[in-house]
C-alpha cells in the first residue's frame, strides 16, 4: 500500500478520520463483549442492562460510517487501494454491527439465565474460554486492520478454526450436562446461545481479517481455502511496490 | 530480451486480435528522446486509453500512428507500429503518410470544422481520395453523420457553415469527417476537454457505439473518462510506458506503485 500522500490533504484527513472511527466502533463493540461475558459470570443485571443500552450506539456508529463512506465516493470517485479501502471499510462496519448484536444477544441470555439461578463454575469457565478466544481473534482483526498487515489477517483467519472447535466441544459437554440433569436444559440452551454468538464473532472476525487481504492485496479470499489464504498473504507483489 | 518479454506480455494479456503492435518505439524532437521504448498492443476494436502527467508522452505517442510528427522538420521515429490485418509498419519510409491518415483518423482537443459548409466537411476527405460520384459522396456523407449521432440534428442543414453548430455538434462533425473515409482506426487527444459536461457524456457514448466498428486510442487528462470509455489502459510516465493492462485492473489493482499513485492523486 502507498505511504504518500494524496495531493489533496483534506482526502487524506477524510481516509484518517475514517479509519480511526471504525477502531473507534471496533473498541466500542469488544466492550459490550467483555461487559455481556461479565454479566454472565457475575450475574449483574446492570451490566447487562448496559450493554442492551448500547447496542443503538453501535448500530448508529455503523450508519455513520456507511454514510461516511458514501460521501466519499460520490465527492473523489477513489481508485485502486483508495476504492479497495472504502470498500473493506463498508462492509467491515457490518460486521462489526453484527458483533454489536452478538453481545446484545449474550447480554440477554445472561440475564434470562441468571433469573433461573447462579452458573455452575465449570460452564462459566467454558464459556469464559470461548470469550477469551473470540475476543482475542477480534482484536488481532482490528489490529491487522490497523497496520494493514496481512500476516496477522492470515493468522486470525486460521484461528477461525480453533473457536469452532471450542464450541463443539461446549456443545458436547452440554448435551452430556443436559443427558445427565433434564432440570438444566433450559440453562444449557441458553448457554448454547451464548456459546453460538461467541463462535459468531469469531466468523465475524475471521471476515474483517479477509477484507484487510483485499486491501492491501486487492485479491477477494472469501470462500477460499485456508492454504489459498496464507499463500496470497505471503505473495510478493508484482512491479515496483 | 527484457523488452521482448514485455512484448510478449503485452499480447498475451487480451485474447482479442490485435490491430496495432507497437515494438521498440523511439521518438525524437531534434535530439531530445521524447518516447522510450514503447512496447504495446492496440486491440482490435476496443478502445485503449493513454493516460499521464503532463509531459509523459501521450500525444507525442498519439501522433506517431497517423505520421503527423511529418509534417514538422527534425523529428524522428526508431522502432516499428505495425498495422494488421495486412502487417506494415506504419512508420516505414516506403508507407505513404498521407494513406495512413486515409486509414487512421484523428479527432482533436478543440473542434477544428473546416470553414465550409457541414455537407462539404464531411465530404472533403472523400474528394481528396478521388470520389466523384455525387450520390456515393451523399451516401457515405449520411452515414457518417448518422454514425456520428449528428445526421437528425443536421439533414435539414447540411449547406450551412459547421460553425453554425454548438461545441458539442461541431466536434461530432469532426468525428463523422474522420469517420467519412472509412478509418480502421481512430486517434481521440482530448476530444472533450473543451465540452460542457453533456456534449462530453454524448461524445463518451458515442465512443461506446463506435468502437464496435473501429478501434479507438484516445488521450485524455480526465482518469475518470478513461474508466469509463476505456477497455485498455496504459499509464505513461517520462516517455514510458509503466503499466498497460484491462482498465478494469488498472484503475482496480494496479501492479506499479507508480500507477497506483497517479490514479489516485498521489505525490511520490
Amino acid at each position: 500500500m502507498p505511504h504518500t500522500e494524496h495531493l489533496s490533504k483534506q482526502y487524506d484527513i477524510d481516509l484518517d478520520t475514517l479509519r480511526s472511527r471504525v477502531l473507534q466502533m471496533g473498541g466500542l463493540v469488544e466492550t459490550q463483549i467483555l461487559q455481556a461475558i461479565e454479566a454472565f459470570a457475575t450475574g449483574e443485571a446492570g451490566l447487562a442492562d448496559g450493554v442492551i443500552r448500547n447496542e443503538a450506539r453501535v448500530n448508529a456508529l455503523e450508519v455513520g460510517l456507511d454514510d461516511v463512506c458514501g460521501h466519499i465516493i460520490a465527492r473523489r470517485q477513489p481508485a485502486a487501494g483508495d476504492l479497495r479501502m472504502i470498500l473493506a471499510i463498508s462492509k467491515t462496519t457490518t460486521d462489526l454491527e453484527r458483533v454489536g448484536d452478538e453481545a446484545e444477544k449474550i447480554a440477554r441470555m445472561a440475564k434470562q439465565i441468571r433469573e433461573r439461578g447462579p452458573v455452575p463454575p465449570p460452564r462459566l469457565a467454558d464459556v469464559k474460554h470461548m470469550a477469551d478466544t473470540a475476543l482475542a481473534m477480534l482484536r488481532r482483526a482490528l489490529d491487522a486492520f490497523a497496520r494493514l498487515d496481512v500476516a496477522a489477517a492470515a493468522a486470525v483467519i486460521r484461528d477461525d478454526r480453533l473457536i469452532d472447535s471450542e464450541f463443539r466441544s461446549v456443545m458436547r459437554q452440554l448435551i452430556t450436562y443436559m443427558m445427565e440433569d433434564p432440570r438444566t436444559i433450559s440453562t444449557a440452551l441458553d448457554i448454547l446461545w451464548i456459546a453460538k454468538a461467541l463462535e459468531r464473532i469469531g466468523d465475524h472476525s475471521k471476515n474483517m481479517a479477509e477484507y484487510v487481504i483485499y486491501i492491501v492485496k486487492g485479491t477477494d479470499v472469501r470462500h477460499t481455502t485456508i492454504e489459498q489464504v496464507e499463500r496470497e498473504a505471503l505473495r510478493s507483489p508484482g512491479g515496483e511496490r | 530480451m527484457a523488452r521482448e518479454a514485455d512484448r510478449e506480455r503485452a499480447v498475451e494479456q487480451g485474447a482479442e486480435p490485435r490491430k496495432a503492435e507497437i515494438r521498440g518505439l523511439n521518438f525524437y524532437y531534434g535530439e531530445v528522446r521524447a518516447l522510450k521504448d514503447l512496447n504495446m498492443v492496440v486491440h482490435d476494436k476496443h478502445v485503449t486509453a493513454l493516460i499521464g502527467p503532463s509531459g509523459c508522452g501521450k500525444t507525442t505517442f498519439l501522433r506517431c500512428f497517423n505520421r503527423m510528427h511529418d509534417l514538422y522538420p527534425g523529428n524522428r521515429y526508431q522502432g516499428e507500429i505495425r498495422l494488421y490485418p495486412d502487417d506494415v509498419n506504419l512508420l516505414g519510409q516506403e508507407v505513404d503518410p498521407i494513406e495512413v491518415r486515409m486509414r487512421i483518423g484523428m479527432v482533436f482537443q478543440k473542434p477544428n470544422p473546416f470553414p465550409k459548409s457541414l455537407y462539404e466537411n464531411v465530404a472533403y476527405g472523400l474528394r481528396v481520395r478521388g470520389e466523384r460520384s455525387r450520390h456515393a459522396i451523399d451516401d457515405k456523407v449520411e452515414q457518417a453523420l448518422r454514425e456520428a449521432a449528428l445526421w437528425d440534428e443536421v439533414k435539414d442543414r447540411l449547406a450551412e457553415p459547421a460553425f453554425n453548430l454548438s461545441g458539442g455538434q461541431q466536434q461530432r462533425l469532426c468525428i463523422a469527417r474522420a469517420l467519412a473515409t472509412d478509418p480502421e482506426m481512430l486517434l481521440f487527444d482530448e476530444p472533450t476537454s473543451a465540452l460542457d459536461p453533456i456534449a462530453t457524456a454524448s461524445i463518451e457514448e458515442l465512443m461506446r457505439e463506435l468502437k464496435h466498428k473501429v478501434t479507438i486510442v484516445i488521450v485524455t487528462h480526465n482518469m475518470q473518462q478513461a474508466a469509463r470509455v476505456s477497455d485498455y489502459t496504459a499509464y505513461m510516465y517520462l516517455g514510458e510506458i509503466i503499466e498497460f493492462g484491462l482498465t478494469d485492473d488498472v484503475f482496480f489493482r494496479p501492479k506499479h506503485a507508480r500507477t497506483e499513485d497517479y490514479i489516485t492523486g498521489r505525490v511520490s
